[in-house]
């Protein structure tokens, strides 16, 4: 991983907390660990604070009784973050995690949907995956092709499109996480991860936030030969995608 | 109901004091009937009897455990209370953990409602005791779940197992509460009576602490959350507190129906009321509603409450005001608020959109009046309603058949003649043990729970014990574990909860932390039995003394009884909770081994000792007498986990119990998938046993720890010094480049195929080696113990 340059410290992001929102304060933690502020973001304000870059969390809005994200598209904040992740010249990087990604297709920011699990049980996993792009906003403090272990856990965590949407994603390189050597959920060309063709918007089914600090991470990592390799629960793999925005936003 | 019985108004209940009145229906016993009538010097109006009905219930009213519980009480020393900020008889106990921070934590029952409906009856017990949680000021931080089926191939168990556990997941993955732990136990004794028993952590700031009362003449009282529904009406009374009989209509009208996102929304928006100081106290309405909250929040503070009924918010516009009293719709709060905080609660609970009604305010009274438009239709002492519910000493006996079961012990039987021997046998033995439906993972059943969730987790299961964060300055933090094995309390209900409470303090120290408090929730059949009350009575003065003896106390639980369908009652089982602290969790200590050449050591002695044990079960054996419990060398072990852990001498640590060393040994190699060369022969000749005793023996007071070499001095200095019988017995076996085959899946991704089978030629797969005996490839452990859930239940 590329040292970063400059002073992230003052780099603001904003994690947005919809009702039912789980995972806020985790995804506030990562922003933390990778040295970063950041904001608290209400679903219900107008306004994105000036934040640099926005993190949509995991959990469950508004319950998932309708489709997972269905209801939080039309929040008040969602409106601000779409117009600014399409704002032209130097659109606002958004980072959508499991619900935060189901929220982000909802929003028609990013193309396909999810559906429940392939076997019908909510799942909670170490997952491998392997980072197909690593030029996006979130992803470039990775390497193309390389393996990286964060958790995975959902309901509907299964991702569909039509065969074309799925060609065009792959032809363009906006494939950014694929499940590695075993497909969990059932999802489509065994997609984890997808962004928009600018690449400023990303969105995954598993949680980088999850893997961020030694000790309550994974037990392993994507750089491990064997599982068990890295100290117990100290995979910190997901913590990449939380610098390779500030390098994004220092570099911009 | 007639709408005449709607209005039955004081005034009218005065008139008329002859009416026909169903109170055999609503559960009370004629005695019962006729006190309420001597307390209130007149019948009770409908909706008086509706109250009285359910809180004297034996589910809210402990009627015919209050006289053994007061032992919790009693049995407690100065020093025990030391750390207790709030005690027994709260909605859960406090403990003080240093730093400013502590903890209250609480397991409760959710029996009858999940054999009737296991989703919703499981998802509403999370989603209870997380109110118990909240109403002491907490942010809950962790949940485990102690359940219990009938047999793993009985057709029902299908029904049971799927609803159950994904009642539990879907509505604690909702409320993004961490499961970290918890048990799954198979057995045809509890076939018509499932046990679901949930246990809730939560966290605050000493000044954070809220009890649950009514004070400040003038105050207003106020109900939030969901609106008041049909369901659960009476589920206290009749469901939790009434044996089931296929005669009897279908119970399903009286259970809850759960919706996490109400809840979710619930826990944030009452941490914010507390947090901007807007209430004097907050009530969860769990079993008899509204009931329950006026007549406690009343009795606890100025002793009197002035409610409004029709200010309800009602989902069901045609409920009597009986059933309204009765109803045990979920996700609701009560709260009190001083008119001058009322503005600035009712923000807070339009920003969160959370529906409210003011119902009416507190009074000095000492009367709990409550009033449908304006005629009274309540008038009671709250504490007669309350607190002061009949008591009973019911009567007891020992079992007349406990002395032949006694004697029964597995050594004399068939089965121990035709115990496993040769090495060969051994190592089928041990296959089938760890795929038996105790033994085996329970991967499938955790792995649907979100354990990952508020970035706390330090471990969860399988480890010994669950491990929370809670500073995450200084990483001080907490364990829980929970522990009962209904075999031992059957054969003897005394020592069976003392084994009880020595398990899960011993998980808790294995995992490195300091036993510091106790919640139990004690399920048994029904206590008009006089044997079954023999053995609740039994299990008490067993936990109770043994929480003196270990200096751990109380702070809170529950009671089940009734746990029978047509006579038949389930083994007393008496589910204790431990609550353990760590300075810092950074120095927790896992289940399994993983660096090569450490040294394994067992701490303890192994006896001949497998009445009640995981293979004679396999082997349909139940007699005999349970392990011995010597609880000061459950302690003196406790200290070394503890000491080692701090000290950084060990690395890895799992307890002996069910299923033996055979089982300690296995889970540890797979904990990591990591395999070791281990010797018994010598602790065979120590200890006098043969090769199958020293396996799968469940004598207590040992564990296996992992030493580095360099600590390896330390730490038998230490053993010695304290006198503790410490023998080594292996070493850890995981040469550089070795594979680590068959990963535990969903812990961890699988291998790289090319490269496992290009270092397989150079490198021998991991295995058990039990040398001498033998060996056991971890993949074939692996599989045995992995596949047996998926292979029933998908």
């Amino acid at each position: 991983m590329a040292p970063l340059e400059g002073d992230a410290a003052g780099a603001r992001i904003g994690v947005v907390t919809f009702p039912g929102t789980l995972d806020d304060r985790d995804a506030a933690r990562a922003v933390r660990l990778a040295g970063a502020t950041p904001v608290n973001l209400w679903h219900g304000d107008g306004s994105l604070q000036d934040v640099d870059a926005v993190v949509l969390p995991g959990g469950f809005s508004y319950g998932d009784y309708l489709r997972a994200g269905a209801i939080s598209r039309f929040a008040p904040l969602m409106g601000k973050v779409t117009a600014a992740a399409e704002a032209p010249g130097s659109p606002l990087p958004v980072l959508g995690i499991c619900n935060g990604f189901q929220v982000l297709t909802e929003a028609h920011l990013l193309p396909g949907s999810m559906v429940k699990n392939e076997n019908l049980h909510f799942m909670c996993r170490d997952q491998k995956l392997t980072v197909e792009n690593a030029s996006t906003s979130w992803t470039n403090q990775f390497t193309a092709g390389e393996q990286i272990v964060i958790p995975l856990k959902n309901q509907d965590g299964q991702f569909i499109a039509d065969e074309h949407t799925l060609d065009q994603l792959e032809g363009d390189g906006r494939v950014v996480f694929r499940y590695a050597e075993s497909n969990p959920n059932g999802s489509r060309r065994s997609i984890a991860g997808i962004s928009n063709a600018a690449g400023n918007v990303v969105g995954l089914m598993p949680h980088p936030e999850h893997a961020v600090e030694p000790g309550f991470g994974p037990d392993s990592s994507g750089a491990d030969r064997r599982f068990g390799d890295t100290p117990l629960a100290s995979g910190t793999d997901g913590l990449s995608l939380f610098t390779s925005v500030l390098n994004t936003l220092l570099v911009a | 109901m007639t709408e005449e019985f709607n209005l039955d108004t004081v005034e009218h209940a005065s008139r008329t004091p002859d009416s026909e009145l169903p109170w055999a229906d609503l559960g009370l016993r004629e005695n019962e009937f006729e006190d309420i009538q001597t307390i209130l010097g007149r019948r009770p109006t409908a909706a008086e009897l509706a109250m009285y009905s359910v809180m004297w219930s034996e589910h809210c009213s402990y009627k015919s455990s209050k006289v053994h519980l007061r032992q919790f009480g009693d049995k407690v020393s100065e020093a025990m209370k030391q750390h207790l900020l709030v005690g027994i008889g709260e909605n859960a106990g406090v403990v003080d953990i240093g730093e400013g921070w502590s903890v209250t934590f609480k397991i409760e029952s959710h029996n009858s409602p999940s054999m009737v409906e296991p989703f919703q009856g499981a998802a509403t017990g999370v989603g209870g005791i997380v109110r118990d949680i909240i109403s002491m000021g907490a942010r809950p931080v962790a949940v485990m779940d102690a359940l219990r089926f009938g047999g793993i191939d009985h057709p029902d168990s299908q029904r049971l197992v799927h609803g159950i556990v994904s009642g539990i997941g879907s509505y604690g993955n909702s409320l993004g509460l961490p499961n970290v732990g918890g048990e799954v136990v198979f057995d045809p004794a509890y076939q018509g009576n499932p046990l679901v028993n949930a246990l809730a952590v939560g966290v605050m700031r000493h000044e954070d602490i809220r009890l649950a009362n009514a004070s400040g003449v003038g105050n207003k009282v106020v109900l939030f959350g969901a609106r008041t529904g049909g369901d659960g009406i009476g589920g206290a009374s009749v469901l939790a507190s009434e044996s089931f009989d296929s005669s009897k209509p279908s119970k399903r009208p009286a259970v809850q129906v759960g919706d996490p996102f109400a809840e979710k929304v619930l826990i944030e928006c009452c941490l914010e009321l507390f947090a901007a100081s807007v209430v004097e106290g907050i009530q969860d309405l769990g079993a008899a509603g509204i009931s329950c909250a006026t007549s406690e929040l009343a009795s606890n503070g100025d002793g009197g409450m002035h409610v409004e009924l029709t200010n309800v918010l009602l989902r069901d516009p045609t409920l009597t005001p009986g059933e309204i009293l009765m109803s045990e719709s979920q996700e609701r709060m009560m709260a009190v608020v001083t008119p001058e905080n009322a503005a600035a609660f009712e923000a807070i609970m339009d920003k969160w959109n959370v529906e409210y009604s003011w119902l009416g305010e507190v009074t000095d009274t000492e009367r709990l009046v409550i009033e449908w438009d304006g005629e009274e239709i309540v008038n009671v002492d709250p504490k007669t309603v309350a607190h002061e519910g009949p008591v009973y000493d019911r009567p007891y006996h020992r079992p007349d058949w406990l002395d032949e079961l006694q004697k029964s012990s597995f050594r004399a039987s068939k089965q121990h003649q035709e115990r496993p021997q040769s090495g060969p046998e051994l190592a089928a033995a041990v296959l089938e043990l760890m795929s038996s439906p105790n033994m085996c993972s329970k991967d499938w059943v955790t792995n649907q729970y979100d354990r990952y969730v508020q970035g706390n987790t330090a471990l969860a299961m399988p480890d010994d014990a669950g491990v929370i964060r809670v500073d995450e300055e200084s990483g001080l933090g907490i364990a829980v574990s929970t522990d009962a094995n209904g075999r031992y309390s059957y054969l003897n209900p005394y020592d069976g909860a003392r084994l009880a409470l020595a398990e899960a303090y011993r998980n808790v120290a294995t995992s490195g932390a300091k036993p510091m408090a106790v919640t139990d929730c004690l399920n048994f059949g029904s206590p008009e039995d006089p044997e079954i009350m023999w053995q609740f009575a039994e299990s008490i003065r067993g936990l109770a003394d043994a929480c003196q003896e270990l200096g751990v106390p109380v702070t809170g639980g529950n009671v089940s009884l009734y746990n029978q369908t047509s006579g038949v009652a389930i083994p007393p089982t008496p589910v204790v909770g431990v609550l353990g602290l760590f300075d810092d969790v950074g120095r927790r200590t896992p289940s399994g081994w993983r660096d090569d050449g450490q040294a394994l050591y067992l701490l303890g002695t192994t006896a001949d000792e497998l009445d009640g044990s995981e293979w004679a079960n396999l082997r349909g054996h139940l007699g005999g007498q349970p392990p011995a419990v010597d609880l000061s060398i459950e302690k003196q072990l406790g200290e070394i986990l503890i000491n080692a852990s701090r000290d950084g001498m060990i690395d890895a640590a799992h307890d002996v119990s069910e299923g033996g060393l055979a089982a300690t040994l296995s889970e540890m190699a797979l904990r990591f998938g990591v395999g070791a060369r281990v010797g018994i022969d010598e602790l065979c000749e120590r200890d006098g046993i043969d090769a199958f005793t020293a396996l799968f023996s469940e004598t207590q007071g040992r564990a296996v720890v992992s030493v580095a070499r360099t600590e390896e001095v330390r730490f038998t200095d230490m053993c010695t010094a304290r006198g503790f019988a410490h023998l080594r017995i292996g070493v850890v076996d995981n040469p550089p480049g070795s594979p680590r085959g068959a990963e535990r899946l969903g812990r961890s991704p699988v291998v790289d195929q090319a490269s496992a089978s290009e270092r397989a030629e150079t490198q021998p797969e991991p295995a058990l080696d039990v040398q001498g005996h033998f060996t056991l490839p971890l993949a074939s452990l692996r599989e045995a113990h992995e596949g047996t859930l998926p292979a029933y239940f998908g």
